[in-house]
């Protein structure tokens, strides 16, 4: 027995691939892009992310037939205007040189496009279980474009994982370093974040055809 | 002076989209064809004008730590900060509902063709980073705030308004079929990203704290062509330093 249907499941897995947020509906690309140069910045704000998306579309869903039609962005931007509040300074309190390095990014996550386009086309629309698994999917969605252009770029731009050298020691020249690999430091810069965003939508519409658009 | 060297790095150094990717989800959705960029661009200028400076009357007034002064002397020690969010974003969505009901008043066909896009520019993240980062570089006063938010708003307008043109040309271009579309904006915006860290070392002696890695090469880095004179071989060109920008050859007389 599971714990989801097989249609609620389906509002998890289909945002990873198939109608994911950042490569199939455009949305979220502004964070995406200026934090990824560390894989642990990338987790972190995938985190937030999640959190203000799957709660702000829970809050959203229980107000949804009480919201006048007139306002509603308004009150939109309230609840995750309050929600990013709480999420900056829980990070500022918990984790503060990365509230520094993630610095303005964290307070646009309230003009994170994934964040309203949910709201709106969901949230809005359909009950609060659903609307936080939802959250959770479109969310996981975004995180893993994030770490998977945060791992390359910290990989290739610096030769470590989350803060651990994993390729050898540069000014020991041990591991890779001692065949004469060099870090490519342009990947650390941010022209490369949109590079690799761009490769992973070649890959995705290459394996998937029907994604193409003329 | 800092008024134009402010202007000059807001537009070019700091430029919104291609220095740190704000307005992005706008700017590849709007960039199909020149003229709705252009319409977009220019509401984006206006917004950016208004709000910055406003919020940044907030901002010494009501939100810094101490800006509560003007109240009372008990009140100075009071740090709103924490609400920065939230009243920037308050004062943004008020100012586009003004800018709407004006622009609907005053020019009704810009409004018929803007569309959506009008109150959308309320969550695009183009004005809220304007704002944020006006408040986190310690802006000092209003009209450097003004020249800021003029000068961001005209480097979003260039960027929007150099893809739509450039993706209105690649129309007729080869791209491969998984490319069409987003994946080759994406590199294409990446590559006048990379173009535009040239820009870098224009107001040399100021506090740029990131050495760019990989610099274009600039006019002013090549050497004056100069020409090896061979005495045996007459009728052989010298050509200078291939990577000149014009590539003269130069033809050895007798």
């Amino acid at each position: 027995m599971g714990l989801l249907s097989k249609k609620d499941a389906k509002l998890i897995t289909d945002p990873l691939a198939d109608n994911n947020p950042i490569t199939i509906q455009v949305l979220g690309i502004c964070s995406a892009l200026a934090i990824t140069a560390q894989l642990k910045a990338s987790i972190v704000m995938a985190l937030s992310v999640m959190a203000v998306l799957a709660i702000g579309n829970v809050v959203i869903s229980l107000m949804r037939n009480i919201i006048p039609s007139k306002i509603r962005i308004i009150v939109q931007l309230v609840v995750v205007a309050a929600l990013v509040i709480v999420v900056d300074q829980i990070l500022k309190a918990f984790s503060y040189e990365l509230s520094k390095t993630l610095s303005v990014f964290v307070g646009l996550i309230i003009t994170n496009c994934i964040i309203m386009g949910r709201f709106e086309a969901f949230a809005l629309a359909n009950g609060p279980w659903r609307s936080f698994l939802d959250g959770i999917g479109n969310a996981a969605g975004y995180g893993l474009i994030l770490v998977i252009v945060g791992f390359f770029r910290e990989l290739l731009g610096s030769g470590t994982l989350l803060g651990f050298p994993v390729l050898g020691d540069p000014i020991e020249k041990t591991g890779l370093y001692s065949i004469g690999y060099e870090n490519n430091g342009f990947m650390l810069l941010s022209p490369m974040a949109l590079i690799v965003v761009g490769i992973i939508i070649w890959v995705q519409r290459s394996r998937n055809k029907e994604l193409i658009e003329d | 002076m800092e008024h134009v060297e402010l202007f000059l790095k807001s537009i070019f150094i700091d430029n919104m989209v291609f220095a740190t990717f704000l307005g992005m989800c706008s700017y590849l959705a709007v960039s199909k064809k020149v003229t709705t960029a252009v319409g977009l661009g220019a509401a984006v200028i206006f917004v950016l004008a208004i709000t910055v400076p406003l919020n940044w009357l907030l901002d010494q007034y009501l939100l810094q730590p101490g800006a509560l002064k003007w109240l009372g002397d008990d009140y100075a020690d009071y740090d709103l900060s924490f609400l920065s969010f939230i009243m920037f974003i308050a004062t943004i969505a008020t100012m586009v509902q003004l800018v709407e009901i004006v622009v609907e008043k005053f020019s009704p066909s810009l409004y018929n063709s803007l569309g959506i896009f009008l109150p959308l520019i309320a969550v695009n993240c183009a004005i809220l980073g304007g704002s944020l980062f006006m408040q986190s570089r310690e802006i000092p006063s209003l009209g450097l705030a003004t020249t800021y938010g003029v000068g961001s708003g005209i480097g979003w307008f260039l960027a929007i308004l150099a893809i739509a043109a450039i993706r209105e040309k690649i129309r007729y271009s080869n791209v491969p079929p998984a490319l069409r579309g987003l994946g080759i904006t994406f590199i294409i915006t990446g590559l006048m990203a990379i173009g535009f860290m040239s820009f870098g070392g224009m107001l040399t002696g100021g506090d740029e704290p990131e050495v760019t890695k990989g610099t274009n090469v600039q006019e002013g880095d090549q050497e004056p062509p100069q020409v090896k004179l061979k005495e045996n071989d007459s009728n052989t060109n010298t050509v200078v330093s291939k990577d000149l920008s014009m590539a003269n050859s130069i033809k050895v007389n007798e």
